[in-house]
């Protein structure tokens, strides 16, 4: 029986993180496929904990989920759990692994891949079965301008994928899950990487921006710390998040972890609102996949215009009071 | 200490045109040293004007025009140049890539301390091929590095910037650090270093140089290729531009989910 493994992250907070949902539900379609095979979680995680997210997993269509526990995997340590990864694929030899392009997954990943000598193909948007049963990862290279459909010639076929590029599941999909519980064959490891210390949320807007169903972005054309205010108290009113474009941040009117873009963030709000941001490619990048973006620019040639679904042409040091006050009357 | 820094040279984003067979026209356009490379390249260099003889040689496997980078590194103050070049290197993956940078760092930089990877590279943005090298290696990584604080022969302190917040691991040289963009002003290159890199040498090593054999690099030796590219479309349709603020905020409702009681 074939079958597609997951890696099941486990966050700093003791949560699964959330893109695991979004894998589990393009699994069970991609297994449609593939004469439905079996789809696996791999949990690694302090002893004890597997047992919190059974109920998930019974909720999210998986058929089996490797558990390796053990104390020493409390944090996240990317030679024992990259170790235990390589070994139990070893073992099961699913055909896909598919982990989510988070900060570990990207760390983890690419370190399994080459271990076990097979192609690993980053950051995929979009992924399907081809009609000889490989996996057709498709991912944007070039900055955003340029897609391309990658294929792997080694088993498994592993892939990365951004969180909220998939939705989860609409609704439950039970399923009789089988917990097979592995001895984690870690204790002749000596690790040179040592934890000192975490501490949270000091760069708050990374998970904020993150999650934010609204952004309002700054660029240039916010011009002062006056006009960056005027943003915040439009963003403030319609309970946005603040971003700004690399030219902002250059001009220091807004700090580096909330630059949208090629070389800062990369967000998909619900609704994302461009102010004084002419669209330079390195910003779009970071923003086109949003659901609905707005405008609000003087250049109507502005190349912004050209990828928003509403825009106006105004001054935003006139249009942003008048949408504050529009919104604080209500 | 010595300091190993792997950098790629990458197509300028900014200046990508379009073929009229929606193919990326390559010809003529800018190359530059990848952005996270050159933060990789300041993170050395901080550490060489904080620690007594430090020694940085940058590494690139690319064709030959890349040299000019190589130079470009030596000039911030970088001190030697390694170029790998081989056409039988065309078309490797993240796999392949970092197989023959770590063939190359085993055969002929096997005196080091510290790797320093940029995270992503522009072009690909794949952020495979630092832990790839690590692992061919068999040394430590440490990703998604914002600072690299303590550092002496013995170990390296590094504040990764993760999506809950700040971690600081330690670990035992030898280790490979991939940076993201650090906290320093970048650095420019002086006089005295451009005449540095004009005189430099730069160390040119072939496919059969490194020890490796046409199976194991390029296309032949990657396990994943492009069967497709193509361009991506939006489909939003044409903007619609409102006529004033009041019909702006209406779209602000809609498209935000905003209601007020």
């Amino acid at each position: 029986m074939s079958n597609i493994m997951l890696y099941a992250e486990v966050t700093k907070e003791n949560f699964l993180h959330t893109v695991l949902f979004e894998l589990a539900y393009k699994a069970q379609e991609l297994s449609k496929k593939l004469n439905n095979a079996d789809v696996s979680a791999l949990l690694i995680c302090k002893t004890g904990l597997a047992e919190e997210f059974k109920e998930a997993f019974i909720n999210s269509g998986f058929d089996y989920v490797y558990i390796a526990e053990d104390d020493r995997l409390a944090n996240y340590s990317t030679e024992l759990y990259s170790k235990i990864a390589v070994d139990v694929i070893n073992e099961i030899k699913p055909e896909i692994v598919l982990i989510g392009a988070t900060t570990q997954g990207r760390d983890l990943a690419p370190r399994v891949s080459s271990s076990l000598h097979t192609g690993l193909t980053a950051d995929c948007t979009g992924l399907d079965i081809n009609e000889k049963g490989q996996l057709a990862a498709t991912r944007p290279t070039f900055g955003g301008k340029l897609m391309a459909t990658i294929l792997c010639k080694t088993m498994p076929q592993m892939a990365t994928v951004r969180p909220k590029v998939f939705k989860p599941a609409p609704e439950n999909i039970v399923k009789d899950t089988k917990f097979i519980y592995i001895k984690p064959n870690i204790d002749n490891i000596e690790t040179k990487v040592k934890f000192v210390e975490f501490v949270k949320g000091v760069n708050t807007a990374i998970n904020e921006l993150d999650s934010a169903e609204i952004i309002v972005a700054g660029g240039k054309g916010m011009k002062n710390e006056a006009g960056f205010e005027l943003l915040k108290n439009f963003a403030e009113s319609i309970g946005a998040c603040v971003a700004a474009s690399r030219g902002a941040v250059e001009m220091g009117l807004a700090p580096a972890d909330i630059q949208i873009g090629q070389t800062g963030k990369t967000v998909t709000p619900k609704l994302y609102i461009a102010c004084g941001i002419s669209g330079a490619i390195q910003h779009i990048v970071g923003m086109q996949d949003s659901d609905k973006i707005i405008a609000i620019n003087t250049d109507e040639k502005a190349p912004i215009f050209d990828i928003c679904d509403c825009g106006l042409v105004g001054d935003v040091f006139e249009v942003l009071p008048n949408l504050t006050n529009n919104f604080k009357s209500k | 200490m010595k300091i190993i820094v792997c950098i790629k040279q990458v197509p300028d984003t900014t200046d990508i045109k379009w073929t009229e067979n929606n193919t990326i026209q390559r010809e003529g356009v800018e190359s530059i040293i990848n952005p996270f490379d050159v933060y990789a390249i300041e993170e050395a260099l901080k550490l060489k004007r904080t620690i007594p003889d430090v020694e940085i040689t940058v590494l690139t496997m690319g064709p030959l025009q890349a040299e000019t980078m190589l130079r470009q590194a030596i000039a911030l103050g970088c001190d030697k140049g390694v170029l790998i070049s081989d056409k039988k290197f065309a078309g490797a993956d993240t796999y392949a890539t970092s197989k023959t940078l770590a063939a190359a760092i085993k055969t002929k930089l096997q005196d080091f301390n510290l790797i320093l990877c940029g995270q992503f590279a522009i072009d690909g943005d794949t952020a495979q091929t630092g832990p790839g090298i690590a692992n061919q290696l068999g040394i430590p990584q440490i990703t998604f590095v914002k600072e690299l604080k303590e550092c002496n022969n013995g170990s390296v302190c590094a504040v990764r910037e993760i999506e809950e917040g700040l971690e600081t691991l330690k670990v035992e040289l030898p280790a490979l650090v991939c940076v993201l963009k650090g906290i320093d002003e970048t650095t420019r290159p002086k006089i005295n270093g451009f005449i540095k890199a004009k005189n430099a040498e730069i160390l040119n090593y072939s496919m059969e140089d490194i020890g490796l054999t046409p199976e194991e690099t390029g296309i032949k030796g990657s396990p994943t290729f492009v069967s497709k590219a193509f361009r991506p479309e939006h489909n939003r349709g044409e903007c619609a531009i409102c006529k004033d603020c009041s019909e702006l905020a209406i779209k602000i409702k809609e498209f935000g989910g905003i209601s007020y009681e």
